[in-house]
């Protein structure tokens, strides 16, 4: 089992890099997305939110595979037309492919979640800012968006290790991510503990990012902490709950 | 009353156990695991039924062997775990013979020639296929095969892909992701000649059959420890074939005898 560790651990870590690399510039660029996509979706008109729910409900109702398989083998039968408009160059290469795909919908995923923060930033302070005459620019940077972030960015998280996770398709069209080099090893030595590593070096990174977002998540609350150490729970939902009813009572 | 009943249970069970074991050595039962995704070796047809060569070829065996069989598909890449882990008794799934397969399960005698062949869009120029000439190029092949192996091996400087499934790469070359592929001759001569799709392309170089890659051919995978199974599989091979049922199945689907390669 070791052994195995000293032969390809170099190949599995090379397969982690890979997928570390995939799941930050998709999380990253969804981030991007969904940000201006949410506040569309929650204050815009019918017009503006129809084509956003119907990306949404696409996005969230159709497993990642099918839409990685759409968009992968889907552009290789429009190769002429692409090429015409002088796109096939990213089609071309499954890392974009998979970049794309995961990017949509991550940003669909993301963009519902701070729409929820959105809605629970609470009336009074909008109106408080409102009051002293804030424009709605400042408003939003000031009031609205750290407010719906703090209240977002425990689900959020939760939504980049998914995207982790669900990252290991990528292997299937081709690219070596740590799933890709695991499938590799393992056809190359019949080795099952190859998925063992495979297994425990995922746990690694979740493991890490978990601890990192926790650290993230201290400090977009940190103006609270000492309500928070006064109660029993430190968990961030009751957080975010009694900060709220601290607003309106 | 309770001591009755559990010597009622007890000499029914007696009763039954020699009949049972009686049944099962006349009549063998076999499952064959194949991948279902590999024309025309073995596909699902239309009406969602497995058929191909390896599929009648298995019935003729079964016909022969007076075995009631079942076929049960599986994912190539876990095609000997599967057979080990006791999901099906014996793989008929166009497997190369190789050395390192072997150490996992052991084969028949082949019953197919095995030859690996390069594949390129028709219009393509290439004609040296050596690693050399290949660097920098994008070439294809289905993972866990001889294939894979043979390009991960000597063609350390071109971008070699592997994809899930025969199907796959197909797909990709005749998108122009692949500059090649490499694949099993005879259904890559099948899919150049009579597919639609496959007609973007040809066979290109000369064949591959360097034993270290391609073995002795095409076999039959059972456990290690079916060696009575492996047997019997042979003898009923070697019927077939002297009979012309092989031949009559080959002839169904090849223009050429896949296992003199003539």
């Amino acid at each position: 089992m070791f052994e195995l560790l000293i032969d390809y651990g170099p190949r599995l870590l090379d397969g982690a890099l890979m997928t570390l690399k995939l799941t930050f510039l998709s999380v990253s660029i969804a981030a991007l997305l969904s940000l201006p996509l949410a506040i569309l979706r929650h204050s815009g008109g019918l017009a503006v939110q129809l084509p956003i729910r119907l990306y949404v409900s696409f996005f969230r109702g159709t497993p990642l595979l099918a839409q990685l398989f759409l968009l992968y083998y889907g552009s290789g039968q429009f190769r002429p037309e692409l090429q015409q408009l002088e796109l096939w160059w990213f089609f071309r290469d499954p890392f974009y492919c998979a970049l794309l795909t995961f990017a949509l919908n991550s940003a669909a995923y993301q963009l519902e979640i701070l729409r929820g923060g959105l809605q629970a930033v609470p009336r009074g302070e909008i109106e408080a800012g409102i009051a002293i005459g804030m424009t709605p620019r400042l408003l939003y940077q000031k009031i609205i968006l750290p407010h719906s972030y703090r209240i977002a960015f425990p689900a959020l998280g939760n939504e980049i290790i998914l995207m982790l996770k669900g990252g290991a398709i990528a292997s299937v069209i081709t690219i070596l991510d740590l799933m890709g080099n695991t499938r590799r090893v393992f056809s190359q030595t019949f080795d099952i503990s190859v998925y063992f590593w495979a297994a425990l070096i995922y746990l690694l990174i979740t493991t890490g990012f978990v601890l990192l977002w926790r650290l993230g998540e201290k400090r977009l609350t940190r103006h609270m902490q000492h309500q928070l150490n006064g109660s029993q729970s430190t968990t961030p939902i009751t957080a975010t709950r009694m900060e709220e009813s601290a607003h309106v009572s | 009353m309770n001591k009755n009943l559990r010597s009622l249970a007890l000499s029914a069970m007696l009763a039954i156990a020699p009949v049972g074991s009686a049944l099962a050595a006349d009549n063998l039962t076999l499952r064959i695991g194949t991948e279902g995704a590999y024309p025309p070796f073995n596909y699902f047809s239309a009406d969602g039924q497995l058929g191909g060569f390896d599929v009648e070829i298995g019935k003729a065996l079964c016909a022969e062997m007076q075995a009631r069989c079942s076929f049960v598909a599986q994912d190539w890449d876990g095609i000997i775990p599967a057979l080990k882990a006791g999901k099906y008794d014996v793989i008929i799934a166009s497997m190369f013979i190789t050395e390192k397969r072997k150490k996992q399960v052991h084969f028949t005698n082949p019953y197919q020639k095995a030859a690996m062949t390069f594949v390129v869009p028709k219009d393509s120029q290439q004609s040296d296929f050596s690693p050399e000439a290949m660097a920098g190029k994008t070439i294809g092949a289905q993972g866990s095969s001889t294939q894979a192996d043979y390009l991960t091996a000597l063609y350390p400087d071109s971008d070699v892909r592997l994809y899930p499934t025969q199907d796959a790469v197909n797909l990709d070359l005749v998108s122009g992701r692949l500059d090649a592929q490499v694949g099993d001759m005879i259904p890559m001569l099948d899919w150049t000649r009579g597919s639609e799709d496959g007609s973007c392309c040809k066979l290109a170089g000369e064949p591959i059959t360097d034993p270290a890659f391609v073995g002795e051919g095409v076999g039959m995978a059972v456990r290690q420890e079916d060696d009575a199974l492996r047997q019997k599989l042979n003898k009923a091979l070697d019927t077939i074939v002297a009979n012309g049922t092989y031949k009559a199945i080959n002839d169904k689907f090849f223009a050429i005898n896949i296992l003199t390669l003539k």
